[in-house]
């Protein structure tokens, strides 16, 4: 018996950043760790270590972080092929 | 027990027997009283169910559908333009492989409004991968619906199953019934084994998107479990027979052995088809009935004779009766007949008409229009 069935595992769709058109960018500078980034990523892309770093092979360039950043700290930029 | 009541009641009380853990189901005509005597039972304490009242029809396959993930047995009844509602999610529990039971009383599809017999309504879900049956009394009602819990969560099978049966001619009409023990029912139906399950201890994602070549294992595995399904309906008839006494299969032939024609026909016509051959017989004419039972899985090779005539109680327009259409080019001569459409009676008289029609080489819409 086949359906649609997946375990949540990391890449079970494959490596979803490859859909991106714009990738967030993050100044470490402004970044004041608030976590709000980490907290609204959608498709939890974002490690939480010293500073929020995103997971390129996943995210898929949704802006949903940029957008929530109290500081402007994430810069979207247009993917460069 | 014998008992004497409406198909309707009888559909409710084998449902009750099953004992599904979710009923979700939303009144129409002809149905209603299926649900509104499960409702009593819920009421009343006599079944331990969940009976949730939904908004629509589209819901009550939608709940059943969440239900069923969850590994429980579920039950709802629908007719006509509520199965026409439930179109999208039917295809979703046939996909989910979720073994949902339901009734469909056939009611025509409007407009013109019309509440009476006509199989155009479930005929139309044949593509949504739910195993169906078509019940000619009520006893095979109570029969089938019972089977086909067993059938649908079957591991190998793992499919949807409909009941379907004529609006009014069954029913609103009262037959008698012979009903089980409930112990004996329970000995024939084990408990649903789900073959996949919604839980919160082991989360899973299901409905997740699906790149194309595993979409296409999907839809394998459901041929494949279908064309399965035709061996397991003959099994769990024949078990059903030695242990209640009446066996069920694809088709039920009947004095077909030296039959120069044979009538193929569903549901309420096949009874009365029935009652036709018996007639013909006694004027020395060599005819028999196969019924069809089971339009999914489609049993093609139980359905040849040198010479048969297909009555369809449906139509699809721009290619002509569907059943008909089914069989059509598998060697026999074959002739066939639109009839009964909207529940314009159709009696054993006028079968035996048809056949006299064919036998001169006629088919066509009867009476309206036959050549």
């Amino acid at each position: 018996m086949k359906t649609a069935i997946s375990i949540p595992t990391e890449g079970a769709m494959g490596k979803t950043g490859t859909w991106r058109v714009f990738h967030p960018v993050i100044d470490l500078n402004k970044c004041i760790k608030c976590w709000r980034c980490w907290i609204f990523c959608p498709d939890a892309a974002i490690d939480r270590n010293e500073h929020p770093v995103i997971d390129y092979d996943y995210c898929k360039g949704c802006g949903i972080c940029s957008n929530v950043c109290p500081v402007n700290a994430i810069e979207m930029r247009r993917e460069e092929k | 027990m014998i008992i004497v009541d409406t198909a309707n009641h009888i559909a409710a009380l084998a449902a009750k027997m099953a004992k599904p853990h979710v009923i979700a189901a939303y009144p129409i005509t002809p149905q209603t009283t299926i649900v509104e005597r499960l409702a009593e039972y819920v009421e009343k304490g006599e079944l331990n169910a969940e009976y949730i009242r939904v908004e629509s029809e589209h819901s009550a396959m939608a709940a059943c559908i969440a239900a069923a993930a969850t590994g429980a047995r579920t039950f709802t009844a629908t007719s006509s333009h509520g199965l026409l509602l439930m179109h999208e999610m039917l295809h979703w529990a046939g996909l989910a492989r979720l073994p949902v039971v339901m009734v469909n009383v056939n009611r025509a599809i409007g407009p013109g409004w019309n509440i009476w017999s006509d199989l155009n309504d479930s005929l139309a879900q044949r593509d949504t991968g739910w195993i169906q049956f078509y019940a000619s009394s009520n006893q095979e009602v109570f029969d089938s619906v019972i089977q086909a819990y067993k059938i649908a969560e079957n591991e190998e099978i793992l499919l949807p199953a409909m009941v379907s049966y004529d609006g009014f001619i069954l029913s609103h009409t009262s037959m008698p019934v012979e009903v089980p023990e409930q112990s004996k029912i329970d000995e024939f139906l084990p408990d649903f084994k789900p073959g996949w399950i919604l839980d919160v201890e082991n989360p899973i994602t299901h409905g997740n998107i699906v790149p194309p070549e595993p979409y296409m294992e999907i839809r394998y595995s459901m041929q494949k479990a279908m064309e399965k399904a035709k061996k397991v309906i003959e099994e769990i008839g024949e078990e059903y027979g030695k242990k209640f006494g009446r066996e069920y299969g694809l088709v039920e032939e009947y004095r077909c052995e030296d039959a120069d024609y044979v009538i193929v026909a569903m549901a309420a016509m096949a009874a009365e088809a029935k009652v036709a051959v018996d007639e013909l017989r006694q004027k020395g004419e060599k005819v028999g009935l196969l019924k069809l039972r089971t339009f999914r899985p489609f049993p093609h090779e139980r359905l040849k004779h040198d010479k048969m005539i297909v009555i369809d109680r449906d139509i699809c327009p721009g290619l002509g009766g569907i059943v008909y259409n089914e069989i059509k080019g598998n060697g026999s001569e074959i002739y066939g007949f639109i009839a009964g459409l909207g529940g314009v009676d159709v009696s054993y008289k006028d079968i035996e008409r048809m056949y006299e029609l064919a036998k001169e080489g006629k088919e066509g819409w009867y009476p309206t229009e036959v050549k």
